[in-house]
This record gives structure tokens, sequence and C-alpha cells, in this order.
């Protein structure tokens, strides 16, 4: 099979192959591309509807599982030595102030998907991630909010890190209201695409401002080129919960797309259906 | 375990956090049920999709 055996249906958001054609490459060439063809196959929505059926038991039991270990090594670590139990906040924080910036990560190779590749599963990417983002930095902003009260003495300080954090829950509501703005999602997804790689500038600025400006939001202490400075006590349980949120992360964005893509079928047929209504 | 002064700080910071992930996977889930109950009713409208396949067929 070639490429060109493919054709795009946009209205049913399918692949299909064009089974007129048939196959005379040399057998290894025939192999490479047949690899590439069950990648292609896989990014075919109505096919990642099976594939998600088959994977979400599975990847919420393994969630599931983890967050529960995460959550007895997050009751058992020992009180920090400055921070005392509020070290505790650290193990919910950190993941979500982590994955508030990988979510936009992912939109934005998803947006790179719409705008250079107009893959029909790239839009529904990132517009069933964004809501998921939002979540994840509101928590980021709160429960840092939450541990700075007792820590800074303050709740909220005008420092980069946390404006420019608040920047990027502004910018995935921002986005939210775009797809919700705008009926026809082909139109809706290359303004939220655009939109999306422009917001992409805060993220290296929010990872460095730590260190670019005098910020009252202490440096990197994980993510770091000398390595972590964490102890192991507070480092292991910090990672398992980072590992059980980026899990449940890809959990609900799998459900999530399933959930637009059955949205958008929905949407083609009604619109077949007043096609076919007798004038 | 003894959480110290700040116990209503970290209480309400893992509280916020399960209160949270709940509403997600509960909006998710309730999405999943609207969408597939209108696929059901557009499939038992007679609406098929061009592939000739039924709406409610999910392959």
């Amino acid at each position: 099979m070639a490429w060109t055996d493919y054709r795009f249906d946009a209205d049913q958001l399918s692949l299909r192959r064009n089974e007129t054609k048939q196959a005379t490459l040399p057998v290894a060439t025939a192999a490479i591309i047949t690899d590439a063809m069950t990648l292609i196959d896989l990014a075919n929505p109505t096919r990642f509807l099976t594939l998600t059926a088959r994977l979400l038991p599975w990847l919420a039991a393994l969630t599931a599982i983890l967050l529960l270990i995460g959550l007895y090594q997050s009751a058992v670590a020992p009180d920090d030595y400055q921070q005392g139990a509020t070290v505790k906040i650290m193990f919910i924080h950190v993941p979500n102030a982590w994955l508030s910036m990988f979510v936009w990560g992912v939109m934005s190779l998803a947006a790179l998907g719409t705008l250079v590749w107009r893959h029909p599963l790239a839009d529904v990417a990132a517009k069933a991630a964004a809501p998921i983002g939002a979540a994840f930095t509101f928590l980021a902003l709160v429960t840092g909010s939450l541990w700075g009260r007792p820590m800074w003495g303050t709740y909220w300080e005008w420092d980069a890190r946390l404006t420019s954090v608040l920047i990027l829950f502004l910018m995935y509501l921002g986005l939210i209201a775009l797809w919700r703005a705008v009926e026809d999602p082909s139109r809706a997804a290359r303004a939220a695409a655009i939109l999306t790689l422009v917001g992409a500038i805060n993220l290296p600025i929010i990872k460095f401002s730590v260190d670019w400006w005098n910020t009252l939001h202490q440096p990197a202490s994980v993510m770091r080129l000398g390595g972590p400075t964490l102890d192991r006590a507070f480092l292991i349980p910090l990672l398992v919960m980072a590992v059980a949120f980026s899990l449940l992360f890809v959990t609900l964005h799998l459900a999530a797309m399933r959930n637009e893509i059955l949205r958008r079928r929905v949407r083609a047929l009604q619109m077949m259906q007043a096609r076919q209504r007798p004038a | 375990m003894s959480l110290g002064p700040y116990a209503s700080f970290i209480v309400t910071s893992y509280l916020l956090v399960m209160v949270v992930v709940l509403i997600l996977i509960a909006w998710i889930a309730i999405d999943y049920r609207r969408q597939k109950q209108r696929v059901r009713e557009l499939d038992a409208s007679g609406v098929v999709r061009r592939s000739g396949r039924s709406a409610a067929e999910v392959r």
C-alpha cells in the first residue's frame, strides 16, 4: 500500500483505503510502508475510537493505582526542615505546574498538525486538551497560593513566574472561548492553532522566569542541569505523583478526544439529515 | 501523621485537587453518554454515514 492509496474524507473524519489500487512495490519497501501505514491507521479517527475503547480501561486502572501509591508516599513523607508538613502541597502543586506547560506543548504540536498537515485528529487533540490544561493550570495556581500563604506570608505576588502562569491560564480560557464562539470546527481550528503557537512563546518565559528575573518563586530544583537538589525522601513521591498525573492527563485526553470525534460525527450526520429531508 | 499548624492549607489543597479532578472525570463521562445518545438517536432515525455504515457503528 502507498500513501496515495488512502483518501481523506473530511465529512466523516476518516481516512479510507482505496481498494482499487494494487501494491506493486518491492517486498522491503512495502514492509516499511506497511509499518508507516499502521501508524496512519492509528491516526484514523474511526480506528482511533476502537483503539481508545481498548486502552482507556487499562490506562484508568494504572492511573488510579499510581495515584494511590503517590498519595500514600506523600502522606508518609517526612516534614521538610524549613517548610514542615507544607512540603506535602508540593507533591500536587509541582505535577500540576509541569502539566500546565506540557499540555500547552501538546496543543502546540497539534496546532502544527492542523496548520501544516491538516490532520483530522490534530485539531481534535488540541480542542480536547484545552479544558484539561486549564484545570491543571488552575490547580497549580491555587495550590501554589495555598503553599505561599504560610511560607511567603502572602497568597499572591506579581512576580514573573506567578504572573506568566496566570497569563497561561487566561490563554487557555481564551482558546476555549474561541472554539465555542466559531461554529464551523475547521475555521475555529485554524484560528485556535495560530493562537496556540503564538501562546507557546509563554512556555520558555514561564520555565526561565526564575532565572531571568529576581522572583519570589524558587528556582528549579528537579529539572536542572546539575540534577535534582531534592532529597530522595521528597523526590520519589514527587516523581510518582508526576507520572500519575501525566497518566491522568493521557487518560482524560483520550476520553475527551473520543467525545470530540463523536460530537463531530453527530454534527456531520445532522447536516446530512438536513440535506436528505424533502424540501 | 501530624500536619502541623498549617494543616488547613494542606488539606484544602488536596481536597481541591480531588474535587477538580472528579469534576473533569464526571464532565467527560457525561459528555460521552450524551454524544453516544445523540448518535443512537440519529441511527434510529435512519441516517447513515457516507461510508454506508450506521451512525452508531464505531468501527
